[in-house]
């Protein structure tokens, strides 16, 4: 046995990542809860590439999107299962990659050297996102139908290339067969073509600079600072938290399953209480409230130039907020992330509020 | 880097003075048509994919671009409700209006059903003669299409109607 094992560390190398694994460490912390969150969204980034390919199986873009989803939801033994895992999961990935960024934001982890970390985090995000968007098309019921019209709607505002450019994205003027097909392809092949180099950038810069410790923590002197081993302490922990994620997946799919729509009809008004998926909602609502205070398009101007304004200066901060600089400006970075996630869940909540 | 490697190349000649650096040097040239050519190739490698992916939305831009439909049966509809149509690709709705002595003209009324804001289609509402968006609570006149409140930023365009038995012709104005 011992025979065996150094004959594959030999062969394939292994010594370096045993060499890693034996030091690696956890800082151990008053804050150290929320470490887990990246590891969290991870998991869920794995449950919905096995769920993801499990629906592949049955799915079929197109004209008969919508009742090929019908069939595999209602007809297939537990088509209904696995279509509401990869919703929740959708949902739970999105949820814990905000609190993970919310974490680092407040714990000043995106500081020297760890700049690359924050970017490809943002990245990461942003093609979550788009992953929701692209994936709530595809079983092109009346609200799949139009979420994506009034999401493609917005390019339309950018001079000169917005229409064009959300015509080539629609594949035409209006949602149509064309678009799902598009959509699909978007969210099954070139969303995790980009995603993945991206995640095994933003893991390897973990290893690279290790786990961040919030200020309060780098004030102590070396000694004092407290650390586990990755392997296996800090591993079993992770672990832990895989299980009791995949644990609320599985209750929150199995009592609140994913539902399906009437097929998509450009003729039906829109559905009464229309709204979009949570991870939207501060947006949704936001425009909404612009476009009711400003006259004319100058709300979803003003509304777009926030978003991007916002998005611009949150994901410069590393630059603004340097250790070296006065402490001013680090809180003055505390506030602004405290104002975000303030309007983030105001927005959200006053959008809920309006629909019922 | 690239600096230092023409500082070599003068120094093999040996003659170079520093004004000379900032000359149409031979690396300069090849710089410049290795540029181009990538520039070419990439607008020969990037053009016909643009097409590729372009070409549903000119075949829905020349369905869009109807002037004139036809619908069959639809004077027949009862006063005070609605018919949804597609003029072209875009939904559309025909309102058979109650008599109203403030809009004689106005019986029969053609209008966009799509929302101005955000691009939803608009439902006809007998009760308050609205057309309201359920999207973002747009709501328009459903004689003159103009937008009453909410977020739309433009009235509905208006069609022209032509009522005849056994069909109702709707045009571009």
């Amino acid at each position: 046995m011992e025979k065996a094992q150094q004959f594959l560390v030999e062969r394939l190398g292994l010594g370096g990542i045993i060499e890693i694994a034996k030091h690696k460490t956890v800082p151990l912390h008053r804050h150290s809860y929320w470490y887990y969150w990246g590891g969290i969204s991870l998991f869920c980034f794995i449950v919905q590439v096995f769920t993801g390919i499990l629906l592949m199986l049955y799915y079929r873009p197109g004209p008969e999107a919508h009742e090929s989803v019908r069939q595999l939801t209602y007809e297939l033994h537990f088509g209904w299962l696995i279509r509401s895992v990869h919703i929740w999961s959708a949902s739970l990935f999105l949820f814990s990659v905000f609190v993970h960024m919310f974490s680092v934001f407040f714990m000043k982890a995106y500081r020297a050297p760890r700049e690359f970390s924050w970017f490809t985090g943002l990245g990461l995000l942003g093609l979550g996102m788009v992953f929701g968007f692209s994936g709530y098309l595809l079983p092109m019921d009346d609200l799949a139908y139009f979420a994506t019209k009034v999401g493609l709607e917005m390019p339309k505002i950018i001079p000169v290339v917005g229409t064009q450019l959300s015509y080539l994205a629609l594949g035409g003027v209006e949602v149509s067969e064309i678009t799902v097909q598009r959509f699909f392809a978007l969210h099954s092949v070139i969303l995790p073509m980009l995603f993945l180099p991206l995640l095994g950038l933003h893991l390897w810069l973990v290893q690279t600079h290790g786990s961040a410790v919030p200020p309060s923590e780098e004030e102590k002197p070396e000694p004092e600072r407290k650390s586990i081993p990755f392997f296996p302490n800090f591993m079993a922990k992770d672990l832990a938290m895989w299980l009791i994620t995949l644990n609320v997946i599985a209750v929150l799919a199995a009592l609140f399953p994913g539902q399906l729509g009437e097929p998509a009809d450009s003729l039906k008004s829109a559905p009464i209480g229309i709204h979009p998926e949570w991870y939207f909602m501060s947006q949704f609502q936001t425009l909404k409230v612009l476009g009711r205070i400003l006259p004319g398009s100058i709300g979803e101007i003003a509304g777009m130039f926030l978003f991007t304004a916002g998005l611009v200066l949150w994901l410069l901060v590393p630059f603004f907020d340097v250790r070296e600089k006065a402490a001013l400006r680090a809180r003055n970075t505390t506030y602004f992330g405290i104002l975000v996630i303030v309007g983030l869940i105001v927005m959200t909540v006053w959008g809920y509020l309006g629909v019922r | 880097m690239s600096d230092r490697t023409i500082d070599n190349a003068a120094a093999t000649v040996g003659s170079a003075t520093p004004e000379e650096h900032d000359d149409f040097t031979r690396r300069g040239f090849v710089k410049v048509v290795a540029g181009g050519v990538g520039l070419a190739y990439l607008v020969a490698l990037g053009y016909p994919i643009y097409r590729y992916l372009h070409s549903p939305v000119e075949a829905s831009e020349a369905m869009a671009a109807v002037k004139e439909v036809g619908l069959k049966d639809a004077d027949k509809l009862p006063k005070g409700s609605a018919l949804m149509f597609k003029f072209g690709l875009r939904p559309s709705v025909l309102i058979h209006h109650l008599p109203d002595p403030a809009h004689p003209n106005d019986e029969w009324v053609a209008l966009t059903a799509v929302c101005t804001h955000m691009g939803c289609t608009v439902a006809y509402n007998p009760a308050t003669n609205h057309l309201e968006c359920h999207c973002h609570g747009g709501v328009y006149d459903a004689n003159s299409g103009d937008n009453i409140s909410g977020p739309p930023p433009r009235p509905l365009k208006k069609y022209l109607v032509k009522v005849a038995p056994g069909i109702v012709t709707v045009s571009r104005t």
